[in-house]
């Protein structure tokens, strides 16, 4: 079963790419304090986007008609890791080059593909997603906004929660109803691109536990949107939002959210000493990271095969995000086990935003439960 | 010849001579003739042996799949092990054919019961580039159906590295085998008018399952892409994962059987008591997490992830 996932590296010419990479990443990180650096993916800058766009870093795996590089997704998974492993600021750029431009490029029209690609690529179109409504968190087939056709324009009523970098995105690829009713199900959903800037759009960013606002409510009032927003089929989002997440639960991105906080805890050993327990636990989440890193690169491989491992995504985002989040909480047990050692203050920081926001890795991009019905369903029990 | 070319045969003699029935019968009569010659005269036993040496040649690695097909089998008999010795006896050039012509070989890497040991007359030493090969005693561990054995020489930590990938994916093998074992009894079990495999509870258990197995397969695939010659630290991120992987499968295998995979006349069993053996055997989960502890302590201001890419 899932024999064709299987160990594969990361070919040379790909793996080049971190070098010049490194010292870019270098430059923004260096005055960032480490908890800032532990946000890696939910940290914001549009300005080292832009860098990295600027650079050739963005569109990895988009053709250079269309300000890409062509290279695929071995590529791409270089630049992630590198990314990630240092905590650099991706989230301007993240949604954008992670799914909407390949979602356009296989899904839009050519005017789209124009229109868009090129401005991803330099980083400078930044986009959100618009999943989750007040009632459709993981039965998101129950999404209710709605689309109606009046001329050539779509009219878009409804509402949008926990929409990741909306107050800070330009646009939105939003999963909304042009057909029937909730009843329908999977059939009747479409995909449109809504300009955030457009009038009857309203953005109320919502504080998390962490005293962070990077998610956001979006209402729709009477939004007019050009014919051309729908993107792909209408009727089709429903295949299509499915074919965007094995791009979203594939990544690195789904086992490095706490090796930021990994990397100061092995830090902080070496300078108090190591206790037995402690050496044992910090090899262990390593080796770990180490078999999820070759998972992750195989299904890597899948993609770049032109293959769509739904289930194999899946089953290495499950085992990621668990690894994730088991690292603050081993941690936290284990520098209290020690209570006559001091602890720095930035890592006991940095420990705690991690421990905080630790349940949301296995919400983002698919529950856990979800998942492994996912990988039951691959197994030939649903 | 292609890969698929060079296991295929291999793969049906074990479906032929290594049934559930004959490895019940290894357990109890410790008689390895019937098989081993039969696996002597196929000549896989010299499948990693140099061709210079007038072996087949393979790396480690694209080995792999006749050591999984080994777990596959939930064979207790040192194959995988004679295998490894042979390649290394032969490219150090020992000359070991008069003394034990094709004899079962364990390899003795600590103070533990080995491996095979107790179907074994020749025991494996030194290093793997100075392999010793030698008689010794051995002292049977009583545990019903087990043929591990303590070994009466002193075990070699140099040989624990390239054992422990050997057991990395025999312990794939065995998971595969029984993933497939238990969605098949889950989908066939019915339970309150369905089968048991559609309770959502069920479902999240086998799918767990399924992550471990897929994760031990990378694990071993990673050690033995580092050969013959794998570091202790490159070992360590193969047996630790498929120890952890073992630990976690076997129990989700057994719930999900209920009390038929705890009786004898079922073949789980032979399953998950193997597991239990090789996620001891060469070293544990924890005793690989230490050298990667230690490992990753001797980098200072090195980022995880260019530790992980060195290391491999």
């Amino acid at each position: 079963m899932f024999d064709s996932l299987t160990i594969s590296s990361l070919p040379s010419v790909d793996a080049a790419l971190a070098v010049d990479l490194r010292a870019l990443i270098a430059d923004t990180v260096a005055d960032m304090p480490t908890d800032k650096r532990a946000r890696t993916w939910a940290g914001h800058s549009a300005e080292f986007s832009r860098k990295l766009g600027q650079a050739g870093y963005l569109g990895l795996t988009l053709p250079k008609a269309y300000g890409g590089q062509e290279r695929g997704p071995f590529a791409r998974f270089v630049v992630v890791e590198e990314l990630l492993s240092a905590g650099a600021p991706v989230a301007a750029h993240w949604i954008a080059d992670r799914q909407s431009g390949p979602l356009i490029h296989r899904f839009g029209t050519e005017e789209q593909r124009q229109f868009y690609l090129p401005k991803i690529c330099k980083g400078e179109a930044l986009f959100c997603i618009g999943m989750s409504e007040p009632g459709s968190g993981s039965d998101l087939a129950s999404v209710r906004t709605r689309a109606e056709k009046d001329g050539d324009h779509w009219v878009l009523n409804g509402q949008k929660i926990w929409t990741t970098n909306a107050p800070q995105s330009h646009y939105m690829i939003a999963l909304v109803r042009t057909s029937g009713t909730a009843a329908d199900r999977h059939a009747g959903l479409s995909q449109l691109i809504v300009d955030l800037s457009l009038p009857g759009i309203t953005i109320r960013p919502i504080e998390d536990l962490t005293g962070d606002s990077h998610f956001a409510e979006v209402f729709f009032d009477n939004v007019r949107l050009p014919a051309d927003a729908l993107v792909g089929s209408e009727g089709e989002g429903w295949k299509q939002v499915n074919a965007e997440l094995a791009f979203e639960r594939s990544g690195p991105e789904r086992i490095y959210s706490s090796v930021i906080l990994l990397d100061a805890w092995a830090s902080h050993l070496r300078e108090v000493g190591r206790s037995e327990a402690s050496v044992r636990l910090l090899g262990g989440l390593t080796a770990k990271l180490a078999v999820l890193r070759e998972m992750s690169i195989a299904v890597t491989a899948q993609l770049a095969a032109g293959e769509s491992p739904v289930v194999e995504a899946s089953l290495v985002k499950d085992l990621g995000t668990s690894l994730e989040q088991s690292i603050p909480s081993l941690i936290a047990e284990d520098l209290a086990a020690h209570p006559d050692e001091a602890v720095d203050p930035m890592l006991f920081k940095t420990l705690n935003y991690l421990s905080h926001i630790a349940p949301s890795f296995s919400l983002r991009g698919g529950t856990r439960e979800i998942l492994r019905g996912i990988i039951a369903r691959g197994l030939g029990l649903r | 010849m292609s890969m698929s070319e060079i296991f295929e045969p291999f793969a049906r003699l074990l479906s032929d001579i290594a049934t559930p029935a004959a490895v019940r019968a290894l357990e109890v009569s410790g008689d390895v003739a019937p098989i081993w010659s039969a696996v002597e005269a196929s000549g896989y036993l010299d499948i990693l042996v140099g061709e210079e040496f007038g072996g087949a040649g393979l790396t480690l690695s694209d080995a792999a799949p006749i050591f999984e097909l080994l777990g596959r089998h939930a064979l207790p008999l040192p194959i995988g092990d004679t295998m490894l010795a042979r390649a290394l006896l032969a490219r150090a050039g020992v000359e070991y054919g008069a003394d034990y012509g094709s004899a079962p070989i364990a390899l003795v890497t600590g103070a533990q019961p080995c491996v095979g040991a107790g179907f074994a007359s020749a025991f494996l030493t030194g290093s793997p580039t100075a392999p010793v090969l030698q008689a010794a005693e051995v002292s049977a561990t009583g545990v019903h159906g087990d043929r591990s054995a303590v070994v009466s020489l002193s075990g070699s930590a140099e040989l624990r590295p390239v054992a422990a990938i050997l057991r990395a994916l025999t312990i794939s093998g065995a998971a595969h085998q029984l993933l497939e074992m238990t969605v098949a009894y889950a989908n066939d079990r019915a339970q309150f008018g369905k089968p048991i495999g559609k309770f959502q509870a069920v479902q999240q258990q086998l799918a767990v399952l399924a992550e471990q197995a897929v994760a031990a397969r990378i694990a071993a695939a990673m050690g033995a892409r580092a050969g013959l010659d794998a570091s202790p630290l490159q070992a360590a991120l193969a047996k630790h994962n498929a120890s952890v992987a073992a630990a976690q499968i076997a129990p989700i295998a057994h719930g999900v059987h209920g009390a038929i995979g705890i009786s004898e006349e079922y073949d789980l069993q032979l399953f998950t008591r193997r597991l239990n053996e090789w996620r001891m055997a060469d070293g544990s989960e924890a005793y690989w997490a230490d050298v990667v502890g230690h490992a990753r302590l001797g980098q200072p201001d090195v980022p995880t992830t260019q530790f992980i890419r060195s290391a491999i």
